[in-house]
């Protein structure tokens, strides 16, 4: 089992042997963490857990959206609309090559956009979750 | 030598005639020494850094201890293939703004990867995508379609930088002859073979770096320098493709604006280059080389960085290649399209820049081959071997025994299958294994993150049904028979019009995943979904860097 236990080598309580015993069958997955599966559905059901998924959601499911509407406007655009594009804007620097630049723009805006709110907004929570279940594995 | 003189003979620019005769005469040695300095350098560091080669995290996730930006390096060296250096500057330099729209898919494909996969993946999951797939579903299904999955885009993508490396060799070495050219594919193979087999991850992950930083760096000195020539003003550089290569290179539609199919063919390959990166196994594979999901997420934002900062620089390349050589002239040359890169730098700085150049490229090939390799052999030894044959039962070490075995079966096959398909459109290749991942791997990555419900035989038909489609509608394409360029000429047996399949096979992919699941009648065990639930976004139980472990 050597596959498995790496991580938690020195966490290996006694709970542990059921989920073990049938891991890979076609059915169970082998459990890598010392808690009962119950423990997480508690969590799973939690306020801070429920917040900490609402507030993710919310947050990359809109973007995911945005980001692929404009990258397929974008798309369509310059697929379908060459005089659009072609129009210049300042010398040689045309409507499509600022559309086109634009989209690096947005994706670098993005990326920094969400990295600043995954570590205000989601860390924390994270952080404390997993503190918390740490302490109770170590204290069973 | 005939076909150089021949070809000499039709290109008109004086200053690309001689670099093509000095390619093949006298300064191929330049680029041997300069290629064989590279390879010892990356050897002794590969000898080096897997000195602590001991478990299966080691071997295949380099003990966990890359830090996000040595690992967002990694990425950028991993997805920064020679499609993409030589591929897109050729394809600016030609077709000029449709060459553009390339660059753009495979930048924007990093949000994906960065807000719904990269982290998730990392907290749930272990060594390969199999273990987050399979997290909650069938074990053994899911592992092997996965598996399946994994090692069909590594092959496709195998491929194609193994059809590139030959085509390459042509301009770069001066090595014309189908002869040659197989055995330099052989010596590649062979490298890739050592770097794996001995480095591990590891080893492939500070290659992956060291070329990273080679290649940022070289297309950061061409692209000043092209800069300077021009003034530094785009406006003025724009002024110059367009007149050598006329008002078309601007504007969208020189390539895909031809008929109503091209089009289509244009939104097909958008949609397969935007969703195809983060199903490809061996980017999704470096998230687990770094010890948590912050580090994760650090690396995709430094890839994000660094790849978009090399596209930028492959715009000014791709106008430069085609101001300053011209169109006609970079077709004309050995190596097709790929050679607007070399060629530009032979304008620029002679000689040495075009070794290094070439250098470069060449070390592009080998490491992307590397990273793909690892990925295939680590999905075989812990999906297919550890998880299915074994049932999990594995001795210590013997995983990985397995994962070194097939890593040389691995680069066998790819020799042979790169000596089998010189000459053919590389492009396709690559385009294939990001449609091939979009369809096959996407859906089920997503719904099983997302989803709840998603259930075993929703993530079968998925998979089997993506990589299906997509084969098959490849197959029937004018990419492999009925058109000027197909890989088959005299036959005719394609049906399907598009080149690119993905706007029929990613849909498809998710539909059935889909169907699949609310056609079930089996549900899945509630208690492993919350187990996943929480873990994938705590990253609690998630495993460290191996020597922290000991806590």
């Amino acid at each position: 089992m050597f596959m498995w236990g790496v991580a938690h080598r020195c966490v290996t309580p006694a709970g542990q042997a059921d989920t073990r015993g049938k891991a890979m069958s076609d059915d169970a997955r082998p459990s890598t963490t010392g808690l009962s599966p119950n423990e997480y559905e508690r969590v799973e059901r939690s306020e801070r857990f429920r917040l900490l998924k609402r507030r993710h959601r919310s947050f990359v499911f809109p973007l995911a959206v945005a980001f692929l509407l404009w990258y397929f406007a974008y798309v369509l655009l310059a697929d379908y609309a060459h005089d659009l594009m072609s129009t210049p804007v300042w010398g040689r620097i045309n409507v499509g090559l600022l559309l086109g630049l634009g989209q690096f723009v947005t994706t670098f805006a993005i990326t920094t956009w969400y990295v600043s709110f995954a570590n205000r907004q989601l860390d924390p929570i994270a952080d404390e979750i997993r503190a918390e279940l740490s302490a109770k594995e170590v204290g069973k | 030598m005939s076909t150089i003189t021949a070809l000499n003979a039709r290109v008109s620019d004086a200053a690309v005639k001689t670099a093509t005769e000095v390619t093949t005469v006298g300064e191929p040695l330049l680029n041997i020494a300069i290629f064989g300095a590279f390879v010892a350098i990356t050897l002794i560091v590969v000898l080096r850094a897997s000195r602590n080669n001991k478990t299966a995290a080691d071997y295949y996730a380099a003990g966990r201890s890359f830090t996000g930006p040595q690992n967002g390096t990694a990425i950028a060296g991993d997805y920064l293939s020679a499609a993409s250096f030589l591929g897109i500057c050729g394809a600016i330099a030609i077709n000029g703004y449709d060459g553009f729209l390339y660059s753009i898919g495979f930048l924007v494909a990093w949000l994906v990867a960065l807000l719904l996969v990269a982290e998730l993946m990392r907290n749930t999951g272990k060594f390969t995508m199999a273990d987050v797939l399979s997290f909650r579903l069938a074990q053994r299904p899911v592992r092997v379609a996965a598996a399946t999955t994994t090692l069909a885009v590594c092959f496709f993508y195998l491929l194609a930088q193994m059809a590139g490396a030959g085509g390459l060799v042509s301009l770069l070495l001066g090595v014309n002859d189908r002869l040659g050219q197989s055995l330099v594919i052989a010596v590649v193979g062979a490298l890739m073979i050592i770097y794996v087999l001995v480095g591990g991850m590891k080893g492939t992950t500070w290659v992956q770096i060291i070329k990273a930083t080679l290649l940022i760096a070289g297309a950061f000195v061409m692209t000043i320098w092209v800069l300077a020539i021009n003034g530094f003003n785009l406006s003025t550089l724009l002024d110059a493709a367009a007149a050598n290569g006329g008002e078309a290179v601007l504007s969208p539609g020189l390539q895909y604006g031809l008929s109503e199919i091209t089009r289509l063919d244009f939104i097909s390959l958008a949609l397969a280059l935007v969703l195809g990166t983060a199903g490809l196994p061996h980017v999704l594979m470096r998230f687990y080389t770094v010890p948590t999901a912050k580090e994760a997420r650090r690396s995709v934002v430094w890839a994000i960085w660094l790849i978009g900062i090399f596209y930028l620089f492959t715009l000014v390349l791709g106008y430069g290649a085609g101001a300053l050589i011209g169109a006609d002239t970079i077709t004309a040359a050995p190596g097709g399209v790929n050679s607007a890169a070399p060629l530009l730098a032979f304008e620029l700085g002679g000689p040495v820049l075009l070794g290094i150049i070439s250098a470069i490229a060449f070390a592009t090939i080998l490491a992307v081959v590397a990273g793909l390799t690892i990925t295939a052999a680590t999905s075989f030894a812990h999906d297919v071997y550890a998880s299915v044959i074994k049932r999990g039962e594995t001795k210590p070490g013997a995983e990985v025994r397995v994962a070194r075995i097939t890593v040389v079966i691995i680069g066998i096959f790819a020799i042979l299958g790169g000596i089998g398909v010189q000459g053919q459109n590389v492009a396709f290749l690559v385009a294939l294994a990001f449609a091939v991942a979009a369809s096959a791997n996407l859906p089920t990555i997503l719904y099983s993150l997302f989803w709840r419900r998603f259930s075993t035989r929703g993530a079968l038909w998925s998979m089997y049904g993506g990589l299906g489609s997509a084969i098959i509608l490849i197959a029937f394409s004018p990419v492999v028979s009925g058109s000027e360029t197909s890989m088959i000429q005299g036959v005719d047996f394609h049906w399907f019009p598009l080149t690119n399949p993905g706007l029929v096979s990613i849909p498809l992919g998710f539909l059935l995943g889909w169907l699949g699941t609310v056609t079930s009648s089996r549900r899945e065990d509630p208690t492993v979904a919350a187990e996943m639930d929480v873990r994938s976004l705590t990253g609690y139980g998630a495993e460290g860097a191996t020597n922290a472990v000991e806590r």
